[in-house]
């Protein structure tokens, strides 16, 4: 019997060898003149050596579709931002411009959220802090999560951010919430029984059927997917990928996503945040 | 195939769990020796072409999706996770083989592979699925009778 193991184990070995996916490509990521950063080399603790963004694991026409504001078709959602950024609402019958100004003012703020708040007692993500501001300031009912306004929303303030490190914080009464969201990084859920792990840290760069795996990290969103034909938070992506392992998803905006979202910024530390992003 | 290691795991099965299906290992009932499952699953032979299907379809085997196969070359976009399947019958026995199938945590562990004869998988399983196996008795059957057919 062991020798059958150490021959299946040589031929693991070459398979494996032989089978080594293409990887990140080394294209670098401009957006009129603005450069991204899609390339980070990780802290010594982290499980990665070289953290990438998405991008660089899209083909190059995808990629192209990014590089140029004109092309983007998350660019059409960003229009409607601007529209309701400007658009009296609630009982306040004020904008969002009436309080904030230009919504160039939100720049940065995707790159520290979710965000810690102390009232809350509890980390913000960009969209519960956009329908708090709605619901208090404005007098309105809030967003759903997946909706038009909220992507669109979601989409201009993040923009706004474009190029900046993503920088969330991790510790103090983040510490918990990177803790939790890591748990579920590594718990295998589903019929098929996968972390997430399994795939974007194991085998990220490879091909699982028509799909190059990259490492899940998070500055793009919300993204704009060709196989969704529009523009889509990143607690949608967590979902679909749960069906895909044959999971329960949790729910958007739950606190087990919020906590897999605030792992991930801090697992993907440092990269430009080019949201809204163009993916497949 | 050992008839008598055959005859006597399916008498344990129904033993042990009472299952009607005479014949059928349920998947509770499946006896691993060093992640290695000697008897047929269904007590017989599998079908290698119906196999051949399972491996590539993707509501069932989805085999595909990490392992590259010369023999499917004409389906579209082989995986790169698990090892080629070209020559896989001449690294690995045909109890192997079902073990590995079967539950490959059995012999390769922490495997990001799933377990397609279990029924106790990852978390919070989607309801359609839960309590399910992957694939039946049957089709796991038939794809190891299909990998036996990939030799070099």
């Amino acid at each position: 019997m062991r020798q059958l193991f150490a021959i299946a184990a040589a031929a693991g070995f070459i398979a494996a060898s032989a089978q080594a996916g293409p990887g990140p490509d080394e294209d670098q990521l401009e957006i009129d003149g603005l450069k991204i950063v899609t390339e980070v080399k990780a802290p010594d603790d982290h499980p990665l050596d070289v953290i990438y963004s998405g991008w660089r694991f899209r083909t190059d026409e995808t990629q192209s579709l990014q590089m140029d504001d004109f092309e983007n078709p998350a660019m059409v959602a960003v229009e409607y931002g601007i529209e309701l950024w400007d658009t009296p609402a609630g009982t306040s019958n004020k904008s969002c411009a009436d309080c904030h100004g230009d919504v160039e003012d939100m720049a940065g703020l995707k790159a520290i959220t979710p965000k810690w708040d102390e009232a809350a007692g509890a980390p913000l993500t960009l969209e519960d802090l956009v329908n708090r501001s709605i619901k208090e300031h404005q007098g309105g009912e809030g967003w759903k999560w997946e909706s038009a306004e909220m992507l669109a929303m979601t989409a201009l303030i993040g923009m706004q951010s474009r190029g900046m490190p993503v920088n969330v914080q991790s510790d103090g009464p983040m510490a918990d919430w990177v803790e939790k969201g890591k748990d579920l990084y590594y718990t295998r859920v589903g019929q098929l029984d996968m972390s997430c792990a399994n795939c974007h840290e194991d085998n990220n760069g490879q091909y699982i059927r028509a799909d190059h795996l990259s490492q899940g990290n998070t500055n793009g969103f919300p993204t704009y997917r060709f196989k969704w034909q529009g523009l889509g938070s990143l607690h949608r992506r967590f979902s679909g990928c749960m069906k895909n392992i044959r999971a329960q998803p949790f729910k958007r905006g739950s606190d087990e996503f919020t906590a897999l979202e605030i792992y991930l910024a801090t697992r993907g530390a440092g990269l430009g945040v080019e949201s809204p992003s163009v993916r497949n | 195939m050992p008839r008598k290691i055959c005859a006597a795991a399916i008498v344990t099965a129904i033993g042990l769990t009472g299952e009607a299906w005479a014949g059928t290992i349920s998947p509770d009932s499946v006896e691993f020796e060093d992640g290695a499952i000697a008897a047929s699953l269904t007590g017989v032979a599998g079908n290698a072409e119906t196999g051949r299907k399972v491996f590539a379809n993707r509501k069932q085997g989805n085999c595909l999706a990490c392992h590259q196969n010369e023999d499917l070359r004409a389906e579209p976009f082989h995986g790169e996770v698990g090892p080629m399947m070209d020559g896989v019958a001449d690294r690995w026995t045909e109890a192997e083989l079902r073990g590995i199938v079967v539950n490959s945590k059995m012999t390769f562990d922490g495997t990001i592979m799933p377990s397609f004869y279990r029924t106790t998988n990852g978390a919070r399983p989607l309801e359609k699925f839960e309590g399910k196996t992957i694939l039946t008795a049957e089709q796991v059957e038939d794809v190891v009778a299909y990998l036996l057919t990939l030799k070099d």
